[in-house]
């Protein structure tokens, strides 16, 4: 097996073969779904006002990786997103601006030339998305290519068929191997929850995603359903919370798919605030992989300062 | 603003429709007892919330007199299928006015209103619907195939869940065709004059029901009261053992769910961080104020210090303050007398070398309040690990081998809850087997329902409420 770079040598020894994998793998402490979901949705029950709610907001919109992922995605549609993550709401200057835009590979190059001079960083997703069916190599190139073209962060997919036939060590390889062809751009390891279905693989996978040296594990592609979810989303908190413990190193979240309403990017913020800590409540370390949940950011925010609430007109619709 | 702090989020008070005195319900009809008017504190701020009249020896004998002719002219007779009908009627109606009980119950008792919305209220309501299902199908229940009621039946409750014990109490002995006198604590009646009220809207046959407000005296003369046919007592064992020697010989049956040392073992093969969260719902739930609360962890030593790790970061992040606050997680500590009793226990950790430590949040600066408190390197002859603490106290012990588990579980003059923490089904059943424990929670602690019995061993007392067994203790069989 290759090793990554820098891996704290209290964990060097997981990563030595693939029969140490394994073993540091399956025996990490088990999540006991029950218990897991139950405390999920206490959190949950978090009341959220005033200067707090917006704060939250103005939080939770600088966390947004503003997301088209589309077969119909064309340069026009791109630089109106790009526009759109420069001034969410163009009447009101003050809002934050998004933390990114995401995009497929062959449109990064539109997004680098329509974000050039801003902070907001070119995301785009990478390594045969949203399957990661393919091979090594051409998902090396698919890599190599995004971050040519001007990618600062590139979304990769596990490839969850290895995973989930106990093929550790391969799927700890190609992370490592994208992790070099990324060079200086920041990698998110999408695990696909929604196809690993248990808690148990979902911590597995967090931490195979860590140890492979992703600067952020990421729930879902947003393709396949059951999305991020507010237990999964739990369960990998935790896990960049233990890494932080034993490695002293902060690794990022993301939570990607199907949080389109305020409340629940809210409850989002709650379960990041409280199982990892308020350490994360940045863009730094906590993303939505998001498209509409954007509008409902801003018109909550409207509501919160002018105290009534407007339609959905009086935001842009990019 | 650079971190998160949630503003307040008070659940309006005004939803309690609080009144400046309360009365007693007696024979269908609320009126002023002879007993000398008690004045209840709300806990968090403690400002008077209202007057209530009490019983004196006369008014005990009068509602009990009324429970007797209600059992025999009405109750006994009429058909279980129209007990059931009054039951659910009471369910629905403790629902509609579920928001009301809650605030009512938090402002009086000191929980966060969190646990009276999302827990005691809909467990009140469940408990009478469990038992409405019950009533026109005793034949079934396994007593024979026409199991009778006891008579009228005498309850003293506490003041943790004091709407929920009401439930646990009054469902059971209706639903079986009992009548019932019964005596919230003197910290907490509100609530249950509530229920009375709707007990009353649900037009209850008079006397089936009657509540008497009162302290310790009321409760001797109402179990001792010749009237009475069935005792059911929940509250403390120092209390149960005068209550079973003043009983003995009467021919009364009798219930009595007394105090509790719970453990709470923790195997290496545990899910973690569920194993916290048990931990934490297992001690700091309403304060630590539950008879069956997991107050002592026993973790195996090969895992304790990333447990210890990982519970303390848990619990420093409770939010411990006014109760109403829909994000406070622990409330306030119910009375001074029991915040005094708290120190003072604490204090012996201190003395017998446990080492201590304390949440960092911040409490409020009036109203009783205790912050949680995790003590280590306990051992079982410390009193912090032999008595009940009855407050957010939790005392870590560990173990070697699964037989050390279960000698420290089970060295305690109490019985009556235990968890178990472990990946291995196998192991969860040699626990269960052998804890002196009448619950045992695998993977989970602190959950109820009215399906599952729940009652003690040993110095925790007997007998069962909830299930099909709950029934046996008003029936005669």
């Amino acid at each position: 097996m290759t090793t990554a770079t820098e891996l704290p040598a209290e964990l060097a020894d997981a990563t030595r073969d693939d029969a140490s994998l394994r073993r540091f793998l399956h025996g990490l402490p088990g999540v006991d779904q029950v218990g897991v979901e139950q405390r999920s949705a206490a959190l949950a029950t978090r009341s959220i006002k005033k200067q707090s709610k917006l704060w939250a907001i103005d939080t939770a919109i600088g966390m947004v990786d503003l997301t088209t992922l589309e077969g119909a995605d064309t340069r026009g549609r791109v630089r109106s997103l790009c526009a759109k993550a420069r001034r969410p709401d163009p009447e009101r200057p003050d809002v934050p601006q998004v933390a990114a835009v995401c995009v497929y590979p062959d449109l990064v190059e539109t997004a680098a030339e329509a974000l050039r001079g801003s902070r907001i960083h070119i995301a785009s997703v990478a390594t045969a998305f949203p399957s990661g069916r393919s091979s090594r190599a051409v998902k090396i190139a698919d890599t190599e290519f995004a971050v040519q073209a001007g990618a600062t962060e590139v979304d990769m997919v596990i490839d969850r068929g290895a995973f989930l036939s106990g093929r550790y060590g391969e799927v700890y390889d190609e992370i490592v191997a994208v992790r070099r062809a990324c060079g200086p751009a920041h990698l998110k390891v999408i695990l696909e929850t929604g196809e690993l279905v248990t808690y148990d693989n979902v911590r597995r996978a967090s931490w195979l995603a860590l140890l492979a040296g992703g600067d952020v594990i990421k729930t879902s592609t947003g393709k396949v359903s059951p999305a991020a979810t507010l237990p999964v989303t739990h369960v990998m908190l935790q896990a960049v919370r233990d890494w932080h413990t034993i490695t002293g190193e902060h690794r990022g979240v993301k939570a990607a798919g199907g949080i389109r309403a305020t409340k629940d990017a809210i409850r989002y913020l709650v379960a990041v605030h409280e199982v990892a800590g308020p350490r994360w409540l940045t863009p730094e370390l906590f993303r939505f992989g998001a498209s509409s949940l954007l509008n409902d950011l801003l018109m909550q925010r409207r509501t919160q300062l002018e105290g009534h609430y407007s339609g959905p007109n009086y935001v842009t619709v990019d | 603003m650079t971190t998160w702090n949630y503003a307040p989020a008070p659940e309006n008070r005004d939803i309690a429709k609080l009144r400046p005195s309360y009365q007693m319900f007696v024979d269908g009809r609320f009126v002023d007892g002879e007993g000398e008017p008690l004045k209840t504190i709300n806990p968090a701020t403690e400002e008077v919330l209202a007057e209530v009249s009490t019983a004196a020896e006369s008014d005990v004998d009068t509602a009990v007199q009324a429970a007797r002719r209600a059992y025999e002219r009405t109750w006994s007779k009429m058909p279980g299928a129209e007990r059931a009908k009054y039951l659910f009627r009471i369910a629905r109606m403790v629902q509609e006015r579920a928001r009301e009980l809650a605030v009512l119950e938090s402002l009086d008792n000191g929980k966060p209103i969190r646990e009276s919305r999302d827990v005691d209220i809909p467990l009140v309501a469940a408990h009478f619907f469990h038992h409405a299902g019950w009533a026109d199908k005793l034949a079934y229940a396994g007593y024979g195939p026409d199991p009778r009621p006891l008579g009228v039946a005498g309850q003293v409750i506490p003041w943790n869940f004091p709407l929920l014990m009401a439930a646990w109490k009054i469902a059971p002995a209706l639903a079986c065709g009992n009548t019932v006198v019964l005596k919230p604590a003197e910290t907490t009646p509100l609530t249950a004059l509530v229920l009375a009220e709707i007990i009353q809207q649900a037009d209850l046959p008079p006397g089936v029901v009657n509540i008497l407000p009162g302290a310790g005296d009321v409760g001797s003369t109402l179990v001792n009261h010749p009237l009475v046919n069935k005792v059911a007592f929940t509250g403390s064992t120092e209390v149960g053992k005068l209550i079973q020697r003043s009983l003995a010989g009467t021919g009364k049956k009798v219930t009595l769910e007394l105090g509790g040392k719970a453990a709470n073992v923790v195997f290496d093969d545990a899910p973690l961080d569920q194993a916290v969260e048990g931990i934490v719902n297992g001690i700091f739930f309403n304060q630590g104020h539950v008879c069956c609360a997991g107050s002592r962890v026993l973790v195996q030593e090969s895992i304790v210090e990333e447990l210890q790790e990982k519970l303390q970061y848990r619990v420093a992040t409770l939010r411990v303050g006014d109760p109403l606050d829909k994000n406070t997680d622990l409330g306030a500590i119910n009375s001074k007398q029991q915040l005094e009793k708290i120190v003072e226990l604490t204090d012996s950790g201190d003395e017998e070398g446990a080492q201590r430590w304390t949440s960092p949040c911040p409490l409020p600066d009036k109203g009783f309040f205790f912050a949680p408190t995790v003590f280590s390197g306990v051992s079982q002859a410390m009193r912090i690990a032999r008595e009940e603490i009855f407050g957010p106290v939790l005392s870590v012990l560990t173990f070697r081998t699964p037989d050390e588990a279960l000698a420290k579980a089970n060295n305690t003059p109490y019985g009556l809850s235990a968890g178990v923490w472990t990946e291995k089904g196998s192991r969860i059943l040699w626990m269960a087997q052998r804890l002196q424990a009448g619950v045992v929670w695998a993977n989970t602690f602190n959950r109820f329902d009215p399906t599952a019995p729940f009652g003690g061993y040993k110095e925790s007392g007997f007998g069962r409420e909830g299930g099909r067994a709950g029934l046996e203790a008003y029936l005669d069989v």
